[in-house]
């Protein structure tokens, strides 16, 4: 649909940034793994997820989210969002993703932790 | 004679179409005058019931018919498929880390009131949103 979703990344030093545009849906939720497991075979350790221009989700696209986190703990990394609407924040926190993932402000505020 | 508010919807069962029900959800709980964060926690629940037509109904004519009943100080949302039904006695709490499973827990905890009539003829989720 109109709402194409799309992902872009970058490194910022022991930081990757996963920046996504549109709707997290299952499909989406594929295209952040794949994103995330490439750096992670580059001994990525550390990951921000930057949800600006996402304004919707589904509980599939964020249930992929979870088993980033999981694979972010097995390998001993971290994981924050930030620029989270508040109803993905709230699905987040009803979720349970909020308990093992720090929600941050600004990309800033999240490179900056640690 | 007093105008029904009623706004009817019927999707068919094709990929993020249920994007296509929140345009019109958004319309209808602006005009409703309701708040920002609301409209988006009514949308949120729609895609749910919605994917969940999609995914679990079996239902043979491949539609969702979804129904906005504007009603004064409530906005009432149907969401009906043709589907096998389910047992919607059997709901589960989130567990941290579950794989899925999150979908009616989200469509509770996003609206006011939530109810299911379901047979082997189909399914129907009712849901209710108040404007505070
Ligand atoms: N419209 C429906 N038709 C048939 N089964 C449904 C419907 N809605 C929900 N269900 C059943 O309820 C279960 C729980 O739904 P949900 O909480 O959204 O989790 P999930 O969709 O991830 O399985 C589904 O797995 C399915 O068995
Ligand atoms: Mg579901």
């Amino acid at each position: 649909m109109s709402d194409a979703f799309r992902v872009h990344s970058r490194r910022d030093g022991q930081f990757a940034v996963i920046s996504t545009e549109g709707y997290i849906n299952n499909l989406a939720g594929d295209k952040i793994v794949e994103e995330f497991n490439t750096f992670v075979s580059q001994d990525v350790k550390h990951f921000v997820l930057n949800l600006e221009k996402t304004q919707l989700v589904n509980s599939i696209g964020v249930s992929i989210l979870i088993e980033v986190i999981e694979k972010v703990q097995e390998i001993g990394g971290t994981l924050s969002f930030c620029r989270l609407a508040p109803i993905i924040a709230k699905t987040f926190k009803i979720m349970g993703l909020t308990q093992y993932a720090t929600v941050f402000e600004t990309e800033e505020d999240a490179l900056a932790a640690k | 004679m007093t105008i029904p508010k009623k706004v009817c919807l019927q999707i068919p069962m094709l990929p993020d179409m249920e994007l296509a029900a929140t345009k019109t959800a958004e319309e209808v709980a602006r005009f409703m005058q309701f708040a920002t964060d609301s409209i988006d926690e009514i949308k949120m629940a729609l895609i749910e019931g919605i994917i969940n037509a999609f995914e679990h109904s079996k239902s043979s004519d491949k539609t969702v018919y979804i129904q906005f009943d504007m009603q004064d100080e409530e906005l009432e949302v149907t969401i009906q498929d043709y589907g096998t039904g389910f047992d919607a006695s059997q709901k589960n709490s989130i567990q941290l880390f579950q794989k899925r499973g999150y979908g009616r827990a989200l469509m509770e905890a996003l609206m006011d009131d939530v109810k299911y009539f379901t047979s082997p003829n189909g399914t129907k989720v009712v849901m209710k949103k108040r404007r505070h």
